[in-house]
């Protein structure tokens, strides 16, 4: 489990750095973000919360079970909407009201 | 690397849940100088990076704070401390709704009230939780933010804390603080045993894996008195994801069944550690793999788990619905975790007092290096953390200030520039962490040996635990970050040799799994109804065993 940071997206803020809670994210020469040690990604996606163009894909590696889709998320006002891009292209969306409390 | 020195009255060390909540409250009681030094950046740092989904301890109407504490010392076998456990009960409420005031979104009734799950949990929605808490940090002037400074060890003349010393990951500078007061708020241990999926994903643990041990490393080096180190952590979690079960268990009362369907909790007990032990029980006579039952939930519910998971732990939702097993069609596997040193869940950590006072004078802890005080969760650690604060104000009281001697400073240089210089060590720090956690997987009590050890079992750990030890000062780091995880390494290797010691001086299986000792199968309460305590002095974990107060 890790995350891509999509080069020709990533804008270079370094948001995405400084919020990580294991400082595995570092930025090169041409100031683009990349993932310094994927090995070591908790799965926070806190770096995709906070990235401002989507840049961040998160996913599930082989070893516990993932498929080989790609989850992210797009912020409009109050709702966070999550998407998960499968590998046949399709893709699942759900709607989180930041204003709503978890039900269970 | 450059020294510089600074000067605070209180230093918190660690920005986490209770770290923010205890600066946020001298802050806002005091005009003192209060600097944060946060490993990470404390707007996403620590254990409530991905954020949570209900807040577990809440006192809610019709029980009283000493139900609470009661609940507590149950499910740890009586060892908790019912001074620390009532304090903490009592200010639960208050953090709550100053948290509600701060923009966190509780779920309500019609009528205003909060909606309760089950007896003491309140459902929120918590994905923003740490951003909130580092808002109200940054909101007080008197309060100072270092992120990404990792403090590697406290300053300590006859007993009593002077200030720390620290690494700037980013700016290459060594950070001499001299603070009055200093709170250890650096959350539990995780990365001690070998994990869950130890490949690729091997940091995809329960715990957060970036909390190494530090605070009880540096108090443990110091000979500060620790408690329960035996009474491991270990978490019931979904499967692959290491997602929690809580939700699925409370939120839609899901049964643990297993693989024949039968419902096999009840049989092993509802404690926290029963229904680790129940799983592994079931496993091992042949009736796995284990589930929680939820087939058959409704589409509505199902739809409200994806979201809730998405708040707190979205690698469940994802595998959800990538391997297209929705837990309406499917039941959820389980499994029980590595085990974690965490004082937020059960009693390990620094012996303190009921004003969070160590036993090295100045020095403060809250939160999951505190121990004591079992089931604290996110308002308990904000409870332990206000009750830090004023402690530390009053003990600030008679004007006192620190001072770090030169022979300190020039002594942890040398050690810095030690491992920063050239050199060819035999092996990488991560080939001796991982050395470190198959050693402790196999001889201490890991997921290999379903939990269990034996007095000779931890001989040989601690045998080869020194060894690492000693391996571990000929590695090198090629910049602060490698600096950084060389004295993870170190701490985690000191918080193992010190769990090694708690478990083998009980004498008795007072928690399945938890502290499973094959010599002693069997709950003593005639000689081990104690707390195991432990002081480092001269390169000997002393143990101490202290009484433990009737209710």
């Amino acid at each position: 489990m890790s995350i891509e940071i999509d080069r020709q997206k990533c804008v270079g803020c370094g948001r995405c750095r400084d919020v990580c809670p294991g400082t595995l994210i570092a930025l090169d020469t041409e100031k683009r973000a990349y993932i310094k040690y994927p090995r070591d990604c908790w799965g926070c996606t806190s770096c995709i919360k906070e990235c401002p163009v989507c840049a961040i894909r998160f996913f599930l590696g082989a070893d516990m079970g993932g498929m080989g889709s790609r989850m992210y998320t797009e912020k409009h006002g109050d709702i966070l909407d999550w998407l998960i891009e499968k590998p046949d292209g399709g893709i699942v969306k759900i709607s989180v009201d930041t204003r709503e409390s978890n039900k269970y | 690397m450059k020294t510089e020195i600074i000067k605070t009255d209180i230093l918190i060390i660690g920005g986490g849940t209770a770290g923010c909540y205890a600066a946020v409250t001298a802050a806002e009681n005091s005009d003192k100088k209060i600097l944060i030094c946060e490993k990470a950046h404390i707007r996403r740092s620590g254990c409530l990076a991905a954020g949570v989904n209900a807040l577990n301890a809440y006192i809610t109407e019709g029980r009283t704070p000493q139900d609470y504490a009661d609940y507590c010392k149950k499910d740890a076998a009586g060892i908790a401390r019912d001074d620390l456990l009532l304090t903490m009960s009592e200010r639960l409420n208050a953090v709550t709704e100053r948290l509600e005031k701060e923009g966190l979104v509780i779920l309500k009734d019609e009528n205003g009230k909060y909606v309760t799950r089950g007896n003491r949990n309140i459902k929120i929605n918590g994905e923003n939780i740490k951003p909130l808490l580092a808002g109200m940090v940054s909101k007080l002037p008197n309060i100072t933010v270092l992120n990404r400074v990792n403090i590697i060890d406290i300053s300590v003349t006859d007993n009593r804390v002077n200030g720390a010393f620290g690494i700037g990951i980013e700016n290459d500078v060594f950070y001499v603080i001299e603070a009055g007061a200093v709170l250890i708020a650096t959350g539990g241990a995780a990365g001690l045993y070998k994990p869950n999926n130890p490949g690729f994903s091997r940091h995809k643990m329960w715990y957060c894996p970036f909390n190494t041990g530090a605070g009880y490393a540096m108090g443990i080096r110091h000979g500060a008195e620790m408690t329960t180190f035996e009474m491991r952590f270990i978490a019931l979690r979904c499967k692959d994801t290491i997602a929690p079960t809580g939700t699925l268990a409370q939120g839609v009362g899901a049964k643990q069944i297993n693989a024949h369907g039968e419902v096999y909790e009840q049989k092993y007990g509802l404690t926290t550690s029963g229904r680790v032990y129940g799983t592994v029980a079931e496993n091992i006579a042949g009736r796995g793999p284990c589930y929680l039952q939820t087939k058959g939930i409704t589409h509505e519910r199902e739809q409200s788990l994806l979201k809730a998971y998405l708040n707190m732990a979205p690698s469940q939702t994802l595998k959800w619905l990538e391997s297209g097993t929705l837990p309406s069609e499917h039941n959820v596997e389980i499994e029980g975790t590595e085990p974690y040193i965490v004082g937020g869940h059960t009693a390990s950590g620094f012996w303190i007092d009921a004003d969070r006072a160590t036993t090295i004078k100045g020095l403060y802890a809250a939160g999951d290096v505190a121990g004591g005080a079992p089931q604290k969760y996110v308002t308990g650690a904000l409870a332990e953390g206000g009750i830090a604060a004023h402690s530390m104000l009053q003990y600030l009281a008679d004007g006192i200030s620190g001072t770090v001697s030169g022979d300190e400073i020039s002594q942890h240089e040398c050690e810095i520039t030690h491992f920063l210089s050239a050199g060819a060590p035999p092996y990488s720090t991560e080939q001796l962490e991982e050395a470190m956690q198959t050693v402790m997987d196999s001889y201490a009590g890991g997921i290999k040996t379903n939990y269990r050890f034996s007095g000779k079992s931890l001989d040989e750990a601690d045998r080869r635990i020194v060894q690492l030890q000693e391996l571990s000062d000929s590695l090198r780091a090629g910049d602060a970050q490698e600096l950084m995880y060389i004295y993870e390494l170190r701490e985690r290797l000191t918080v193992c040799r010190t769990v090694i010691a708690h478990l083998k001086a009980r004498h008795e299986t007072r928690w399945h799994c938890f502290a499973e000792n094959t010599d002693f199968p069997e709950r003593d309460d005639e000689h081990w109804n104690v707390f195991v305590n432990s002081r480092f002095e001269n390169g000997k974990t002393e143990i101490i065993l202290r009484r433990v107060n009737s209710p």
